[in-house]
């Protein structure tokens, strides 16, 4: 106590830095510490976090090959609303393909872009659509989120199960206030007919590049 | 140690008096994005009084060590690197409740409430009243969060704990209002929020000078009493 009462002005100055020098140190240390230690389980389970969320849009019956290896980087693609580059899933079975899984963003919803995880099968058909991120109303233009969804038997978002372009042409492919097929809850048109329009331009890009992506990387 | 009045003043202080939402009307940003249904209010205070027990006994214990002229760069230093902490040590062992919490964890980085706490209290009391300050802050943002985010949740949507589910996945949220209700956006949006914090506090300061009056007139003073009206 009475030793800090003999420091000049630029002591003074000097010994406060060095105390905040040593608290820098000490809290870096410790949130360095802490990041390290939990890396690898949060890494667990972001990827389980991943697997959970394809699971939902194909079937893990439906495919045998590690999903999680069997990947291509997709650079940024305007055509599926991707501004950074992402990871595209290929599902084998028996060295078949059975489905592409990735990403896509629709960016017309209201309140901002609405990004999907969209499963398209070899043959065309949607095997699953599931949004994962958005900034819908609450309670009004959010049941695009099947948790969302008051209707648990038949959520909004799976009528684009099972479909291709080969039964439903991309001019029916819109909400029924458009002409369409698909149903959409009264009050909130905006954020399903942004969903319906990326999943078409979702189901149109896998086809265009379908052959191209399996092909991919492969050696054989 | 700690006395009785101590401990009633800490808590008294915290569940009403002082109140982080009606009273210092602290930490407003996080309140309005949050509180669209009772169990995200619920949730967000649950990480708040985990985050400010936390800062406030750290802060309360390291007082001493901290000179006046650096003191609130370190809080801050302190404050951020536990919440960060918190929120690594949930997302790897609890992932779980992290999935539920998660979000509000970085919301509480920007709360003004855990600096205000650590320096209007920690940083001049003992690490137990500290602690105890933090958790009893807690609650008084509890309840009223609770309270704000369940009343727009039925005036906007009809149903009571939305989202409940995804804490208890046993649990049902409650349809308080018939199925064909309309729903009232505005409830929903932040300027309902708004509007209903201000009746909120309304209602907090009406009580309090209810209190107040009745404090006054309870012992009767001729001189005052002639001179009411």
């Amino acid at each position: 106590m009475s030793a800090a009462k003999e420091f000049t002005a630029p002591g003074m100055a000097v010994r406060t830095a060095g105390i905040l020098f040593i608290f820098v140190i000490v809290f870096t240390g410790l949130l360095s510490a802490a990041y390290l230690w939990t890396k690898p389980a949060i890494e667990a389970s972001a990827a389980e976090e991943k697997m959970k969320l394809v699971n939902e849009v194909l079937p893990h019956t439906e495919y045998d090959n590690d999903l999680l290896t069997d990947t291509v980087t997709l650079p940024v693609t305007p055509e599926l609303g991707l501004a950074d580059p992402s990871t595209l899933y290929r599902a084998r079975k028996a060295g078949q393909p059975v489905a592409l899984v990735f990403e896509s963003t629709a960016p017309d919803g209201y309140a901002g872009k609405i990004r999907l995880i969209v499963a398209v099968r070899a043959n065309g058909e949607v095997a699953g659509v599931r949004v994962t991120q958005h900034k819908e109303t609450p309670g009004l233009g959010d049941y695009v989120e099947v948790k969302k969804d008051k209707n648990k038997a038949r959520p909004w978002i799976t009528q684009f199960t099972g479909l291709s372009l080969a039964q439903v042409s991309d001019r029916e492919w819109k909400v029924k206030k458009d002409g369409g097929r698909f149903d959409y809850y009264a009050g909130a048109t905006v954020t399903p007919r942004a969903v319906t329009k990326a999943v078409l331009k979702a189901v149109q890009w896998a086809d265009a590049h379908r052959e191209r992506l399996f092909a991919e990387g492969v050696a054989q | 140690m700690i006395t009785r009045e101590e401990f009633r003043s800490i808590a008294g202080n915290g569940i009403w008096k002082q109140n982080t939402s009606i009273a210092q009307i602290l930490g407003l940003c996080p309140l309005l994005a949050v509180t669209t249904n009772a169990v995200n209010g619920i949730m967000l205070s649950l990480a708040t009084i985990l985050v400010m027990a936390l800062s406030n006994v750290a802060v309360a214990s390291l007082r001493n060590f901290i000179p006046h002229e650096i003191r609130i760069p370190v809080f801050i230093l302190i404050v951020a690197a536990l919440v960060t902490v918190v929120d690594l040590l949930f997302n790897a062992n609890l992932h779980e409740l992290y999935l539920v919490l998660g979000i509000f964890i970085p919301l509480i980085v920007t709360n003004c409430i855990v600096l205000a706490r650590v320096e209007a209290f920690a940083a001049k009391n003992p690490p137990l009243q500290s602690t105890l300050d933090g958790v009893f802050m807690g609650v008084g943002m509890l309840w009223t969060l609770a309270l704000l985010g369940g009343m727009r949740e039925l005036l906007g949507s009809g149903t009571l704990f939305g989202g409940i589910d995804m804490v208890f996945p046993s649990l049902q949220p409650i349809q308080l209002l018939p199925e064909s209700y309309p729903g009232f956006l505005l409830a929903l949006l932040p300027p309902g929020a708004f509007i209903l914090l201000g009746c909120m506090i309304a209602w907090k300061n009406w009580m309090d000078a209810r209190a107040a009056e009745r404090a006054k007139l309870k012992p009767p003073a001729p001189v005052a009493a002639a001179g009411c009206h």
